[in-house]
């Protein structure tokens, strides 16, 4: 964890206060609801379609079980006893009334926590790996670099009024595990030849109704002169990113108009005037706020357990959840778990307080007191010594959270959909859950393989519907919900495929089967996974084998029928 | 009646402006003009249009602007701290604000982490050595 200094907390309890007296003012009709409706949203607080929805930053991801028991205990205070992690590393609580929030930003205050610039047009949350600090494929540990910029985003002057919100996610390992592609900007920690570190710097990704893969606009920038880039692009994209058109205000649009090249000459141009300012990072503020990281005392341990050998050998249940919830580490003798909010039956990434509480115990037994929330909507606890798998495991299945299917189809990724959000054209969580149910056979879900489905109630796409190997998106006709699928996305870069008209509800998990054979009958081996199979024959093999049956057309008559 | 703020104190009137830039203006084209006026305003058309604090930072920390920096428009009481740390020290608020609630805006934060116009060194420079 990331320990606040003196500064740190007295700058959170000023924003709490801040926004106490804008509420005040605006309960005692002083601030119009516009007014107010760009000062809440800098604090996390939007209006939805039942009841107003508080979005808490978790910053890069990384929560203590104390910061746990705090979110349990406002969940059960102000709302209904649940909260939502999002696919931005926040919780999303679906119920707190207005006039209490400033209340709640009180207390996560006295827990290191607020609700700051998770909406609005501004800079977000920082994103990144869930396995930083821990991962064998490490360059840097991107907690350090996310939090440097989390303190340079905050309350920024100069770009709280933006032409649309922005996200940042930092990949600090040789795998992207942090989506970078699909970002205003992503960062990928790299060292030059001199093994110097540096960052390759890509901006204009994202998804929504125009989702685009991100540019390269430096190959190589000198981590000093972090802070100083990444004031040239904010400060090009607040001066020309259209403010027209709200559905053509984000950097990507920017970055396609002017040309990739064209756009990164711009920034180079602003850059050359803040390149070696004061902003410029030190050696020895890396250090100080590398310092202020808690980090986990390991013990030295071999790098193999005999305990846990036995027991993978013995127990086949065990063994297909070590296969995928649990994950390699860089310190021998330890791992990564992932805990799987997915269990089939409840909304994905829901939890209520009493399993955060549960988790919070599990975490200060298991993994030092700390966790991480992964974009993935499921929770890692990051430092788990191999001799405490089995028991670890005992305790996850009581609680509902070792459901083995990380990577796995019914890992599903969904945005809150149209039982929550005004924003939906459609419902995702009966149709995440109706998925679930279908492929609830673990030895299928096994030989299908690594799997990212996606679910997206719009095309807001929150439920990153774009870059799953299926994507799932919620389309409106004619005041009823269709859903139209894609297949082909990536996280590492590929943005998925429409396969063709859109089906009713009833009809989704058929064709989600249907896609599922035909890449059981075309793959190359077992080791060809969907996406490999997609890109390696084209989507027409797909399309045919969902559309090409006269018979299908009729089936959605009846699934639409019976909807 | 406008309520009008200069150097942190309420006045009852304002010089008219040498300069106004609205959001699409460039203050690279008026650089040669800053030793001269003596007063440039920006304006903000909508106080969601944040062009105008660029082109303050600019003005002051790219073409030195020493003179009356002043933030015209839909100006309210929660947009000045940060106005203020772009550079602005004039503000002409839109009307219905109140003048008292106006000036507790500046101590809204005692510090920030950035380098501004209003302190060009960074939090981390500025930090005792732990």
């Amino acid at each position: 964890m990331y320990r606040y200094d003196d500064i740190d907390q007295r700058l959170v309890d000023e924003r709490v206060a801040q926004f106490r007296d804008q509420t005040r003012r605006f309960l005692d009709g002083k601030l119009s609801e516009d007014d107010f409706r760009a000062l809440r949203l800098r604090n996390g607080l939007y209006v939805q379609r039942y009841a107003p929805m508080l979005r808490i930053a978790i910053p890069y991801g990384l929560l203590s079980s104390r910061q746990l028991r705090k979110l349990a205990d406002i969940a059960r205070k102000y709302d209904r006893g649940y909260g939502h992690f999002s696919t931005r590393q926040n919780l999303q609580l679906n119920w707190p009334k207005l006039e209490e929030v400033p209340e709640i930003l009180a207390e996560l205050a006295t827990v290191e926590m607020h609700a700051i610039q998770t909406s609005g047009n501004c800079v977000r949350n920082i994103t990144t790996d869930h396995f930083a600090g821990v991962a064998k494929d490490e360059i840097v540990d991107s907690f350090v670099w996310c939090e440097l910029i989390r303190q340079w985003s905050t309350f920024h002057p100069e770009f709280n009024y933006l032409p649309r919100k922005f996200k940042i996610a930092v990949n600090g390992a040789a795998a992207d595990r942090a989506a970078t592609l699909v970002h205003d900007i992503g960062l990928h920690a790299v060292k030059n030849s001199e093994n110097e570190v540096g960052f390759r710097v890509i901006v204009g990704g994202g998804l929504g109704r125009t989702p685009f893969i991100g540019h390269v606009i430096r190959e190589f920038l000198p981590w000093p002169q972090l802070l100083t880039y990444l004031e040239a692009i904010m400060r090009v994209y607040n001066r020309y990113g259209r403010r027209d058109n709200l559905n053509k205000a984000r950097i990507k649009i920017l970055v396609k108009e002017r040309g990739p090249g064209k756009f990164g000459e711009e920034v180079e141009a602003e850059w050359t005037h803040l390149k070696d300012g004061p902003a410029t990072l030190t050696e020895a503020e890396v250090r100080r706020v590398e310092g202020r990281f808690t980090r986990p005392q390991y013990e030295a341990l071999p790098e193999s357990d005999v305990g846990l050998d036995s027991k993978l050998a013995g127990d086949r249940g065990f063994y297909n959840w070590h296969r995928r919830n649990v994950h390699p580490h860089k310190q021998p003798g330890y791992t990564a778990v992932t805990l799987s909010l997915k269990k089939t039956g409840v909304p994905p990434g829901d939890m209520t307080s009493i399993q955060m509480e549960r988790i919070a115990e599990l975490a200060d037994h298991y993994s030092f007191g700390e966790l991480r929330v992964t974009h993935e909507q499921n929770l890692v606890f990051a430092d788990v010594r191999q001799a405490e798998l089995p028991g670890l495991w005992q305790e996850l299945r009581e609680l509902g959270l070792a459901t083995p299917n990380i990577g796995l189809l019914t890992n599903i990724i969904a945005c809150p959909g149209g039982d929550f959000c005004s924003l939906a054209n459609a419902k995702s969580i009966p149709v995440a859950e109706a998925i679930q149910r279908r492929f609830d056979d673990l030895d299928y879900l096994h030989d299908i393989g690594e799997l990212d489905l996606n679910i997206s109630g719009c095309i807001n796409a929150c439920g990153h519907h774009h870059v799953g190997h299926i994507g799932i998106l919620g389309v409106d006709k004619n005041g009823e919900e269709w859903y139209q699928v894609t297949i082909g996305g990536a996280q590492q870069g590929k943005i998925g495929r429409i396969i063709g008209p859109s089906f009713a509800r009833a009809a989704v998990p058929d064709v989600i089967e249907r896609l599922i054979e035909t890449y059981l009958e075309l793959r190359d081996s077992e080791h060809e996974r969907f996406v490999d199979t997609v890109h390696r024959i084209g989507i027409e093999p797909f399309k045919t084998s969902v559309y090409g049956n006269p018979d299908q057309k009729s089936t959605d008559r009846h699934a639409a029928l019976a909807a | 009646m406008a309520t009008l703020i200069k150097n942190r104190q309420i006045v009852t009137q304002l010089s008219p402006p040498d300069l106004v830039l609205e959001p699409t203006d460039d203050p690279a084209l008026v650089a040669g003009a800053v030793g001269l006026a003596r007063v440039i305003a920006v304006n903000f058309p909508k106080f969601s249009d944040g062009r105008g604090y660029s082109i303050a930072r600019l003005l002051r920390e790219r073409y030195g602007y020493r003179g009356e920096l002043r933030a015209i428009g839909e100006v309210g009481r929660d947009h000045l701290h940060a106005m203020a740390q772009c550079g602005f020290d004039a503000f002409e608020l839109r009307p219905g604000e109140d003048p008292q609630e106006a000036l507790r805006a500046f101590s809204d934060f005692s510090d920030q982490y950035q380098a501004t116009a209003a302190q060009p060194a960074p939090l981390f420079r500025r930090r005792a050595p732990e």
